[in-house]
């Protein structure tokens, strides 16, 4: 197998599989919390908050992925009381690229999330807080539960997103083979040489593979907690 | 246990304004869609926070606007049982049931019996009829060990076949006195048959409050305004009809279920009697009760409510003020009531406790 693809694309694709998993796991409560809050919550601020989640959607990768490198590396004002109070370094490291993958993939997370909990009858919420449920009770029992296809779905597809990150990885984490060359960057790092098309054109075979893996396995997912769910 | 609440709220359209107390039974909160009755009982729930409020069970404040006391609804420990269920899709019936139950008095394996589910433990809210839905939100409310119960037209979703089923349970409920009831509903067969209090509202106001009879006796109740009578079964004739025995004097109605000798509460509508000066003859009306004029009153849209004074029961009939007139009707004046056996329907009919 080494041979087919050679150990450097291997690292690209392990390394794409590795930020993708961490990126999606562990910006999932959050976007969870923040979905919530946008569907449910009535409070100052909550047009901003929506802006600011959608906001790596609409700029463009590249601008994004500097505004990381301002704020997160060495000089920036979180990166370097992260580094002195943590020992914790983003910028070029595969840390910073997970970083990145999470910010570019939760406005999707976000929005499948909040439609799912909007769809959930607020009257069974009213019903479970008149038998005794506080909001915290209602939200884990009847809320979450209801939303779970959903969740399901934003996850894969900011998962999905993380595999596929390039602008805005690029600008913050560089593309260091073995360090934070993920999936895409390997393929234009290959596309940039003469002669490394054919290595590129299996990366892209892999690429495939895993979307219609991740694409497949949501379908699955989302259909069984939905039958679950309807409790037919 | 006692509820009292006032309660000044805006509403799409118009201005609710209510105050009202619900003693110990089954109060009906009773008037028409959009009358401000779901509204109100939701406040009392603390699912809606109205403008201006005061609502007080037994000694406990549970809103009060001017002192801003709000008690959430998760620390009212009121039993809400919504029109349509509202069970938990995703739990199965057993899991409902003890979503929110407390030890207390309603024991699960009581409650299970009395309802008539523990076929239906095991599955899933998906699959259950009307009825039983109701059944088991009923249930669930019970187990939470409340206060009181709340129930939002609990029947109005339901067929004719399915109100029959439910309404026995709610008479349970009523009369072994295992909690106190507010029932919102717009069916006056369900204030004749179950209340114990009814507080009619019109236009998010309170027009009467007191018992059934005095309620819908009001002038003020229009087409609704009834007079609610006692009677004990004699017999069941061949030709369909059923035998009464009123204090007044014989009844003949449309056959009923109930046994010779139940005890019955019959609701008669104050425009289905006649009412004559002389005895009529010829009539194929059955029932004919001689009576006397006690009271003679204008109702608000221009007819006039008669009360007969019959025994020890009181009649009341709704005419036209033209006929009042022309028969020159006075307290005091000797007159017949005449009631058609076939405008008493089998929703009229309820047993009566004791």
């Amino acid at each position: 197998m080494g041979g087919w693809l050679g150990p450097e694309a291997w690292q690209a694709v392990a390394l794409s599989l590795k930020v993708a998993f961490w990126a999606t796991a562990l910006s999932l409560p959050l976007g969870i919390l923040a979905a919530h809050a946008l569907a449910r919550w009535r409070f100052p601020g909550r047009g901003l908050l929506n802006g600011l989640v959608h906001l790596p959607l609409i700029l463009p990768p590249v601008v994004t992925g500097y505004l990381l490198l301002l704020v997160f590396g060495r000089q920036g004002a979180v990166g370097s009381w992260l580094h002195e109070v943590f020992g914790i370094t983003l910028a070029f490291r595969w840390t910073g690229a997970a970083l990145a993958a999470a910010i570019m993939g939760f406005p999707l997370m976000v929005r499948a999330i909040r439609l799912a909990i909007e769809a959930v009858d607020p009257g069974l919420e009213a019903a479970a807080a008149t038998l005794g449920a506080g909001p915290m009770r209602v939200f884990a029992t009847v809320t979450l539960p209801l939303a779970a296809p959903g969740v399901v779905a934003g996850a894969i597809l900011s998962f999905a997103k993380a595999i596929g990150e390039f602008g805005a990885t690029i600008t913050f984490v560089s593309n260091i083979p073995g360090q934070t060359q993920t999936l895409p960057s390997a393929i234009y790092a290959l596309l940039q040489v003469p002669g490394g098309e054919a290595a590129a054109g299996r990366l892209v075979v892999i690429a495939i593979v895993i979307a219609m893996a991740a694409l497949m396995l949501s379908e699955l997912v989302a259909r069984r907690v939905a039958r679950r769910v309807a409790g037919a | 246990m006692s509820l009292e609440v006032m309660v000044r709220h805006r509403v799409a359209g118009f201005q609710l304004q209510a105050d009202f107390t619900a003693p110990a039974g089954l109060t009906v909160l009773f008037g028409p869609s959009g009358s401000g009755k779901s509204t109100l009982i939701d406040a009392v729930s603390g699912l809606i926070r109205p403008d201006h409020a005061r609502i007080v069970a037994d000694d406990r404040v549970l809103s009060d606007t001017e002192a801003g006391i709000f008690v959430p609804p998760h620390r009212r420990r009121l039993g809400h049982v919504f029109q349509t269920g509202r069970l938990f899709p995703h739990l199965s019936v057993r899991r409902n049931l003890t979503y929110g139950m407390r030890p207390g008095p309603a024991d699960f394996d009581r409650v299970v019996r009395m309802l008539g589910i523990d076929h239906l433990l095991q599955r899933s809210p998906a699959g259950l009829s009307g009825g039983e839905r109701s059944r088991v939100a009923i249930g669930r409310a019970l187990l939470a060990q409340p206060r009181l119960i709340l129930a939002d037209e609990p029947l109005a979703a339901l067929d004719e076949a399915r109100k029959a089923e439910i309404l026995p349970y709610f008479e349970r409920l009523r009369d072994e006195a295992l909690v106190p009831i507010l029932y919102v509903s717009h069916s006056v067969p369900e204030v004749t048959r179950l209340a114990t209090t009814v507080v009619a509202l019109r236009a998010g106001r309170v027009i009467a409050q007191g018992s059934p009879a005095q309620v819908l006796g009001d002038g003020a109740m229009g087409d609704d305004a009834a007079s609610i009578i006692g009677a004990r079964v004699v017999r069941h004739h061949d030709d369909g009809l059923s035998e009464l025995a009123a204090p007044s004097g014989p009844l003949w109605v449309p056959r009923t279920d109930a046994a010779p000798g139940q005890a019955l509460r019959l609701r008669v509508g104050a425009r289905d009697i006649v009412l004559s000066q002389g005895r009529p003859e010829g009539l194929s009306a059955l029932n004919i009760l001689p009576g006397r004029i006690a009271a003679l009153r204008d109702a608000p849209d221009g007819s006039v409510m008669v009360t007969l004074q019959m025994g020890p029961d009181r009649l009341i009939a709704r005419i036209t003020r033209r006929s009042a007139s022309a028969m020159r009707l006075a307290e005091g004046q000797d007159c017949h009531a005449i009631l058609k056996s076939v405008a008493v329907q089998p929703s009229d009919i309820a047993p009566d406790r004791a």
